[in-house]
């Protein structure tokens, strides 16, 4: 296991490439728009926390399935989404954190998930029901698996910590929401 | 270690804070308090903790001030936002809350998302009774310090060192 997040989100992408896609604070979501950058690609650049309840709001609104991409220190940020995510069921919903065990936007500085904590149990605790702890190398077939079953699913991917540079996003938030939007209702159409 | 860009101030400053018998460093991380939570963990008289979500650390301070004990609660800008509700336990209580925040979406910042936490800081924190002190250059950092010690610890006072982005330098991202 030697990938860390910018390779197992360059391995998503033949898989996500036209999925609809919220995108966790910071460096996650420069390296995916670098990588590939769609409309259908929301980014966060700030309020670290929200894009697992950004995503379970989307798919509870409609039918499009929509992938939720987070961090581990960011989902121990907002540990209420899990049990709100276990109890209100969207099988159009899937939660991936991509689990480093550190808080990479910041330094790297570790997080209590690389540590006594476990995501995956955490995540099963609170009611979710499809929870999937894989290896950084697997991420990309547990990803096309989950978007088949068409059932609500967590996927926790351990891989290593560490970044790459990536340039700023330099769109405007209310650009990434309309362009988001207009994708999402063509969609729904 | 390599010499961390933040190495010489935050010396001085957990010096300052070891001195006022602060032995209780709790965290979110961020660039801006990398070192001095460094700092922390290596001392053998002091402890740090590392948080999930900020307001954990006003509430760890009202439990340390219980027994008489100092901390300081270090965060980046944007987990101000996260704190009102738990600092009116402070206020209502009277419990000390020294704070150290590293600023986010003031002088510099090139990331816009940044902007309305960043310069929501000083009114969400005065709104709550929490004291703000400034520090923009260097020259300013122990005064500013001391003075967020004294109102916290001798006042039992909320009280928050602000570390602009004039000082700490804007980050690239």
């Amino acid at each position: 296991m030697t990938m860390i997040r910018s390779e197992v989100l360059k391995s998503l992408i033949p898989v996500i490439s036209d999925q609809f896609v919220v995108c966790n604070i910071g460096l996650p979501s420069q390296e995916l728009h670098l990588l590939d950058d769609q409309p259908t690609n929301f980014y966060m650049l700030g309020t670290m926390g929200l894009s697992s309840s950004i995503g379970l709001g989307l798919a509870l609104a409609q039918k499009q399935t929509i992938i939720a991409i987070d961090g581990d220190g960011s989902v121990l940020t907002n540990l209420g989404t899990l049990p709100t995510i276990g109890n209100n069921v969207a099988d159009n919903y899937i939660l991936l954190i991509i689990d480093n065990g550190s808080y990479g936007s910041t330094g790297d500085q570790p997080t209590y998930a690389g540590k006594k904590t476990s995501l995956t149990k955490v995540a099963e605790a609170c009611g979710c029901d499809n929870v999937i702890e894989c290896k950084a190398e697997d991420t990309a077939q547990v990803m096309k698996d989950a978007i088949a079953s068409k059932k609500m699913t967590v996927i926790v991917c351990k891989c290593e910590s560490g970044n790459i540079p990536v340039p700023n996003i330099t769109m405007d938030q209310v650009v990434i929401r309309d362009r988001f939007m207009k994708a999402l209702e063509a969609a729904n159409a | 270690m390599s010499k961390h860009p933040h190495d010489e101030w935050s010396q001085v400053l957990f010096r300052q804070f070891k001195d006022a018998g602060v032995d209780l460093f709790t965290y979110i991380p961020d660039a801006g308090n990398a070192r001095l939570a460094e700092l922390a963990e290596e001392d053998n008289e002091t402890r740090l903790v590392l948080l999930t979500t900020e307001e954990e650390g006003v509430a760890m301070a009202a439990g340390a001030d219980l027994v008489g004990k100092k901390s300081v609660l270090m965060m980046q800008s944007s987990g101000v936002g996260n704190c009102p509700n738990y600092l009116s336990f402070s206020k209502g209580g009277n419990f000390p809350c020294l704070m150290m925040v590293s600023m986010r979406g003031d002088y510099g910042e090139q990331n816009p998302w940044q902007y309305p936490m960043g310069q929501a800081v000083d009114k969400i924190l005065e709104a709550m009774g929490v004291m703000v002190f400034r520090v923009d250059r260097r020259d300013e950092l122990e005064a500013a310090s001391q003075a967020a010690i004294n109102a916290a610890f001798r006042n039992n006072q909320g009280a928050a060192l602000i570390l602009t982005q004039k000082f700490l330098g804007a980050k690239a991202f």
